[in-house]
């Protein structure tokens, strides 16, 4: 999968103080949003790439084989489901997954 | 080459971002900088977008960006140019993200100033029809009907008295040289109106409808489709002004129904019968004058 990690291991006492910092760095993640999985039935999908293009957080990632989604960053908003037109995905409830 | 899902980029340039889920604005963003790349020099005034995409010191923008005072993001992009000139920076866009309150209201004389000097950047308005970020309150591109927390609904007056401000016609009326509206439902084609903007050696502005589920009282997975909705309904539309002329990019038959659309979401409960009519009298009116005077 192509997408950025979180380093969740940096100490705010080490953290430079000022007004700018450098760009393009995570040390959180978005999963703690979801209440419902975005789940690809990779036999459904027919890699129309739709979900890929209309996820507001990016969290689908298309650069192999199959679709793959970054748990780390889906918030489980659904716009994906409802893109797929062969419903290949399912909402499925974190705590049932 | 059309852009469009396959061919644009996988790389994420707006990742990690705290947004909630289903918002349109920041959809609007990550596809807006799919197409500019890494390049981009991104601006954002105070609004969602800087709130959930730079919290220190977790920095989900990963373009050079900047996030000016709420009046200048128009300003600031010019002086962005004038040290990018100075340094001799080649290839690379300047493109300000500002919402509706940040575009038409507080930062419309500093859009209006960049205009008139014709710098080369692009004003990206993303259009969720309220300030969102301090808690939903009328901008000037509220649409009439909208219960906001300073239009609330009542028993006589039923939300926002007003009707949304012609704001692309304004610019248009700069005389700038590219100009456009889209909406995050219809993806491919604000995906082409970026692509446009990033090459017009000039000023370029978007206007893109936003969806946002928490202002607008729907659930988090419509976003795409109400934004669609809101131009199939008429209550939105697909439009470019270009070498001074404007054009009607949809021009639909017959529209769908717009108060299903209104009535699917909660900000529009309290509309009545009467309200109904009025915004479809707008509606009709609106059209009618730009079928008469774009072209098609
Ligand atoms: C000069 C100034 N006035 C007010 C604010 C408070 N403020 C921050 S974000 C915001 C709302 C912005 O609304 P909009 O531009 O529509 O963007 P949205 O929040 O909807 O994404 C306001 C009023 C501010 N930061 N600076
Ligand atoms: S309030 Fe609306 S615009 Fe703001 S982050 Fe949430 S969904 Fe997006
Ligand atoms: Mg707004």
């Amino acid at each position: 999968m192509e997408r950025p990690k979180a380093d969740l291991s940096y100490v705010v006492e080490a953290l430079p103080l000022g007004p700018a910092f450098e760009t393009g760095q995570l040390h959180d993640v978005s999963s703690g949003m979801r209440t419902f999985r975005p789940v690809i039935d990779t036999e459904k999908c027919v890699k129309c790439l739709r979900c890929f293009l209309v996820c507001p957080d990016g969290a689908i990632d298309k650069s192999g084989e199959t679709l793959e989604i970054d748990y780390d960053y889906c918030k489980g908003c659904g716009v994906c489901r409802r893109a797929c037109k062969p419903g290949a995905i399912s909402m499925v409830k974190e705590a049932e997954v | 080459m059309a852009l469009n899902a396959k061919t644009i980029t996988n790389q994420e340039l707006f990742y990690g971002h705290k947004a909630c889920p289903g918002c349109g604005a920041a959809l609007a963003i990550r596809l807006a900088l799919k197409v500019l790349g890494e390049r981009a020099i991104v601006v954002i005034p105070p609004n969602c977008m800087s709130t959930v995409g730079y919290i220190y010191p977790h920095m989900p923008v990963f373009v050079n960006s900047v996030i000016p005072p709420f009046a200048g993001t128009a300003a600031v992009m010019s002086g962005i140019l004038a040290g990018a000139e100075a340094q001799g920076l080649k290839n690379y866009h300047v493109v300000g993200f500002a919402g509706d309150g940040g575009t038409a209201d507080i930062g419309l004389q500093a859009l209006s100033g960049m205009i008139d000097r014709n710098d080369r950047a692009i004003f990206i308005c993303y259009d969720n029809e309220a300030y969102m970020n301090t808690g939903v309150q009328k901008s000037s591109l509220t649409p009439y009907g909208m219960k906001t927390t300073n239009t609330p609904a009542g028993k006589r007056i039923h939300g926002s008295q007003t009707s949304k401000k012609r704001m692309f016609e304004i610019v248009a009326a700069h005389g700038i040289p590219y100009a456009a509206t889209a909406s995050v439902g219809y993806p491919e084609d604000f995906l082409a109106k970026v692509e446009k903007a990033m090459n017009t050696d000039g000023t370029s502005y978007i206007h893109v409808m936003a969806p946002c589920p928490t202002g607008w009282g729907t659930e988090s997975d419509v976003t795409v489709d109400i934004g669609k909705e809101a131009v199939d309904c008429g209550l939105w539309y697909l439009a470019e002004y270009e070498g001074g002329e404007f054009r009607l990019n949809r021009d639909p038959k017959e529209f769908s129904s717009a108060e299903a659309y209104l009535k699917a979401q909660s900000r529009f409960s309290a509309l009545d019968e009467n309200d109904f009519a009025r915004v479809l009298q707008e509606r009709d009116e609106a059209w009618a004058r730009m079928r008469r005077d774009w072209k098609k």
